[in-house]
């Protein structure tokens, strides 16, 4: 099983957990990524593209799917505006034995980074708003997986 | 042919409009030449487009380089590197 979901709606971790584990799979790895409330931070905005962003991730599930031995995976990424403490991503792996389903979800964390169309926006207490520049500690976590 | 340009988090609020129609100059062959266009064409572009590196475009739908052709596409989209996750 595979769901892709791009949404603005609140990510159900345990809700999506349920249903990517009902498979019984032998081991399942997730990624949690959470907003944070560092500098003052009020707001987060996810802009996205209404077509590419969830093209994009596709794309990058059935290449998890392909290099390793996946039986069940979930990538759900929230757009739009969130507060500290939210989840922004979600990333579940599931397959046989650890292995697998760990490089998966570190393979996909990575590469949504870099290569999947979103852009963040920080709003802060003071008033300050800033698109998020991207890094280039990104760009090698991402490289290592070419 | 028309062509569709569509921008994305700070090109689209330099730009001011998410989304334009444009007939493209018989000089643009290139997203490079592109950039250069809408640079040039306006306070606006000059504005969003005054870093090209800074500049990633899709070409319909597939993520393109700089030398990509533009010629005869139906869709363009430009936006900054992006920064999910």
């Amino acid at each position: 099983m595979i769901r892709v979901a791009v949404q603005p709606a609140a990510i159900d971790v345990a809700a999506e957990l349920a249903a990517h584990d009902a498979g019984g799979h032998g081991a399942s790895a997730s990624f949690v990524g959470r907003v944070r409330g560092d500098g003052g931070l009020t707001e987060l905005f996810l802009d996205h593209h209404p077509v590419l962003t969830v093209t994009g991730l596709e794309e990058l599930a059935s290449e998890a799917k392909k290099r390793w031995g996946i039986s069940a995976l979930t990538l759900i990424h929230r757009v739009g505006g969130m507060a500290p403490g939210e989840t922004i991503v979600l990333v579940l792996a599931s397959s046989p034995h650890r292995g697998e389903a760990l490089a998966a979800v570190e393979f996909l964390i990575d590469r949504l980074k870099t290569d999947v169309m979103l852009w963040k926006r920080e709003t802060f207490g003071d008033g300050r708003a800033a698109w998020v520049e991207q890094r280039g500690s990104d760009h090698k976590r991402a490289e290592r997986w070419d | 042919m028309a062509l569709t340009l569509s921008y994305f988090a700070w090109v689209r609020e330099r730009m001011g409009v998410a989304d334009e129609a444009v007939a493209l100059p018989d000089d643009v062959h290139t997203v490079a030449d592109l950039i250069a266009w809408l640079a040039a064409r306006d306070d606006r572009g000059g504005l969003a487009f005054a870093e090209p590196a800074r500049i990633r475009a899709a070409v319909d739908g597939q993520m393109v380089g700089p030398d990509a052709i533009v010629v005869g596409v139906a869709e363009i989209a430009l936006f900054p590197p992006v920064t999910g996750g």
